[in-house]
C-alpha cells in the first residue's frame, strides 16, 4: 500500500481574524472515498478552498502524494488533483468545449490546439456521465443538473489522482443524486480514484463513503472520524447538530441512516 | 465555443475576403479616381504616374493605419473584456483615453510640439496614456493579485478626472488651440509620418502575438477565476499582462489617431456571436474584423460630405452604435 493520497497536518484557516478551523488533520487513502460533514459554516467549502490552494492556511500543512501544495506549480497541481465547485456557472459555452479544458492543465505554452487524444479523453468521460447527447449544447442552456455531470466529466478529463467534489449533490433530485455518486463509487472501483468530497445530506454520506470526518461549528475542529458507523451514532450528530435524531440501519445497505426526530427541538442538556 | 474548427477555417476566410474588399476600396475610392481593377497595373508601372503618387503616398499609409488601429482597438477591447469579464468594457473605460486627451492637450496648449515638432502629438498622447495605465495598475496591485471590479472603478473615476481636467484646459484654451483639440479628440486616420504608421502596424500585429500566447488561459478565465486557477491558469499573471497590452494597444491607437469610438466596444461582441466565446478563434477574428470595420468607416468618412471629410469617430460612433442596437434586438437570451 503506498503513502496517503492526500494528508492534512495541523491546518489551521481563519479569514482575518476569524477562525473558521483549528488544527485539523486526516489522510486520504488511494482509492478511498473520503467525506467531510458537519452543519452549515462549519468550514467545509473553506477546506476545499484550502486543498485547491484558494485560501492560504494560517498554519499546518496539506499535502497531495506527499508533495506541499504550496510549493507546487498551477499546471503540476491541476494535473493531480481537479476540483468541482458547488456551483457551476452558466457559462455560454459548448459542454464538449467545457469538457475540453480539463485538458488545459496539460497542454504546453506553444500549443494551442487539443490533440485526439484529448478530444478522446473528453468524449469517454461525456459517455461515463451520461452528457454525450449534450456534447454540443451550450452550458447555459442545460439544466443545473447536467451543468454539475458536465462538471464532473470536466474534472474526470483532467485523469486526476484525487477528485475533490464540494457539495456534488446540492441542488439536485434524487436521480441525479445517485447519478453522480454512483458514479463516483464505480469510479473509484474501476479507476482507482481517491475522491474528498463534502456533502451536506448525512445519509448519501453514509452509503457512498469509506470514511468520515464530522467537523464541529463550536470547537471548529473534527469531532469524530472512521466509518460511517462509528462517526453517525445518534451521540454524535445531537452534539455537532444540536438536532434529535434517531440512528437506524439502512435495510438495503445496512449502513447507518439518520431520521430526525420532528417536533421537538433539541434541548441543551443541563 | 459552440462552433468547430470547419467554422473557424471559414470565419477567418470570409474575414480575410472583407479585409482585401476592404483595402481596395480603401485604395480606390476619393478625389481621384482609381479603379480596384487598376491597381496592379498602377503600381506596376511605377513612380511617374500621379495615381502612383496618391496611392503609395496618401491612401497607402492612410489605408494601413485604419487596419493596425481598427485590430488593435478590437483586439484591446477583447481582451478587456475576457479579463474583467464584462461587456460593457471597452478600450476607454480604464481612462487610457483621457490620459492621452490630457496629454495632447497640455500639448497644443503649451505649444510643446513647437519645440519639438509635430511628433509632439503622438508623444504627448502615449505618455499621458502610459501615466494613466501605471496609476490604474499601481492603485490595484496587492501581493500579485489584480482587483478586477476595483480596477474597473479606479480607471473610470480616472477617466472622469482627465475629462474634468481637460474640459477645464479647453476653457482656458484660445480659439485656434481650442479647433486643434476638438480635431484631435474627434479622431482621424489622417496621419502624415510614415515611421509612426509603420510603429502603429507593428505595435497592434505585435499585440496580436503576444496575447495569442493567452488564449487558452482566456478561455479558463471565461470559468471564473478559482475555476481557472483550478485548470492549471497563473489567473495572476494572464491578468497583468492581458491588461498591460491592452492598455498599450489602446494608448497606441489613441495617441495615433485620437478618439476613435465604438470599434474596441462592438467588434468584439459581434465577433463573439459568431464565433462563440473561444479566444483561440475570437482574438484573430477580431482584430480583422476590427480592421475591415475602420477602413470601411474611413471610407465612409472620406465619401460622404466630399471632398471634405467627416472624422472617422463620428462614422464609427453613428454607424457602429445603430448597427450593434439592431444586433442586439435580434438576439435571444443575455449577452
Amino acid at each position: 500500500m503506498s503513502g496517503p493520497v492526500l494528508e492534512i497536518d495541523g491546518l489551521t484557516l481563519a479569514y482575518g481574524t476569524r477562525t473558521i478551523l483549528k488544527d485539523v488533520s486526516f489522510k486520504v487513502l488511494p482509492g478511498q472515498v473520503f467525506s467531510i460533514i458537519g452543519p452549515n459554516g462549519a468550514g467545509k467549502t473553506s477546506l476545499v478552498r484550502a486543498v485547491s490552494r484558494q485560501l492560504a492556511p494560517m498554519s499546518g500543512s496539506i499535502r497531495l502524494k506527499g508533495q506541499d501544495i504550496s510549493a507546487m506549480d498551477n499546471n503540476c497541481l491541476a494535473r493531480q488533483m481537479a476540483v468541482v465547485r458547488q456551483t457551476v456557472d452558466p457559462v455560454p459555452m459548448a459542454v464538449e468545449a467545457y469538457v475540453l479544458l480539463g485538458r488545459l492543465p496539460f497542454f504546453n505554452r506553444f500549443q494551442f490546439f487539443e490533440t485526439q487524444k484529448d478530444r478522446d479523453l473528453a468524449a469517454s468521460y461525456m459517455d461515463v456521465t451520461g452528457i454525450k447527447d449534450l456534447a454540443g449544447m451550450s452550458m447555459d442552456r442545460i439544466s443545473g443538473g447536467e451543468r454539475q455531470l458536465a462538471a464532473v466529466a470536466r474534472a474526470l478529463t483532467q485523469e486526476p489522482d484525487l477528485l475533490v467534489l464540494d457539495e456534488p449533490t446540492a441542488h439536485l433530485d434524487i436521480t441525479h443524486q445517485a447519478k453522480i455518486l454512483d458514479l463516483v463509487r464505480r469510479l473509484r472501483q474501476t479507476m482507482g480514484l481517491t475522491v474528498l468530497m463534502v456533502i451536506h445530506d448525512l445519509n448519501l454520506a453514509a452509503e457512498y463513503s469509506d470514511c468520515l470526518a464530522l467537523i464541529d461549528k463550536t470547537t471548529r475542529t473534527i469531532h469524530a472520524m472512521g466509518t460511517p458507523d462509528q462517526v453517525l451514532t445518534r451521540e454524535n450528530i445531537e452534539q455537532v447538530y444540536r438536532t434529535q435524531v434517531q440512528v437506524e440501519k439502512n435495510p438495503v445497505s445496512g449502513r447507518p441512516c439518520v431520521f430526525l426526530r420532528t417536533g421537538g427541538g433539541y434541548k441543551e442538556r443541563i | 465555443m459552440t462552433k468547430g474548427p470547419a467554422i473557424w477555417g471559414m470565419t477567418l476566410a470570409v474575414l480575410a475576403l472583407l479585409l482585401a474588399f476592404a483595402a481596395g476600396l480603401s485604395l480606390s475610392v476619393g478625389s481621384a479616381d482609381i479603379r480596384i481593377l487598376d491597381i496592379p497595373g498602377i503600381l506596376a508601372r511605377g513612380q511617374e504616374t500621379t495615381a502612383y503618387g496618391i496611392l503609395t503616398g496618401i491612401r497607402l499609409p492612410r489605408m494601413i493605419l485604419g487596419l493596425a488601429i481598427g485590430g488593435a482597438l478590437a483586439l484591446a477591447g477583447t481582451l478587456l473584456q475576457a479579463m474583467f469579464k464584462n461587456p460593457l468594457v471597452e478600450p476607454y473605460t480604464l481612462g487610457i483615453s483621457g490620459g492621452a486627451s490630457l496629454g495632447i492637450c497640455i500639448n497644443i496648449l503649451f505649444k510643446v510640439y513647437a519645440h519639438i515638432g509635430i511628433i509632439a502629438y503622438p508623444l504627448s498622447g502615449f505618455a499621458g496614456a502610459s501615466l494613466v495605465i501605471f496609476l490604474v495598475y499601481g492603485l490595484n496591485r496587492r501581493n500579485r493579485h489584480i482587483r478586477s471590479n476595483r480596477m474597473l472603478l479606479t480607471g473610470v473615476m480616472i477617466s472622469y478626472v482627465a475629462s474634468s481636467l481637460v474640459m477645464l484646459l479647453m476653457a482656458l484654451a484660445e480659439t485656434d488651440d481650442l479647433q486643434n483639440i476638438v480635431l484631435w479628440i474627434m479622431g482621424s486616420l489622417d496621419e502624415p509620418d510614415i515611421a509612426l504608421i509603420r510603429l502603429a502596424l507593428i505595435g497592434s500585429l505585435a499585440g496580436l502575438a503576444l496575447s495569442y500566447l493567452f488564449c487558452l488561459d482566456l478561455n479558463g478565465l471565461l470559468l471564473g477565476e478559482e475555476e481557472a486557477a483550478g485548470l492549471g491558469v497563473n489567473t495572476g499573471r494572464t491578468k497583468k499582462w492581458v491588461f498591460f497590452i491592452a492598455s498599450f494597444l489602446t494608448g497606441l491607437s489613441v495617441s495615433v489617431a485620437g478618439i476613435i469610438m465604438f470599434a474596441g466596444l462592438i467588434v468584439p461582441h459581434f465577433m463573439r456571436m459568431i464565433t462563440g466565446p473561444d479566444h483561440r478563434i475570437l482574438l484573430v477574428a477580431s482584430w480583422l474584423a476590427g480592421a475591415v470595420f475602420l477602413m470601411l468607416c474611413d471610407v465612409l468618412a472620406r465619401t460622404v460630405i466630399a471632398p471634405l471629410e467627416l472624422p472617422v469617430g463620428v462614422i464609427t460612433g453613428i454607424i457602429g452604435g445603430v448597427i450593434f442596437i439592431w444586433a442586439i434586438s435580434r438576439k435571444t437570451g443575455d449577452i
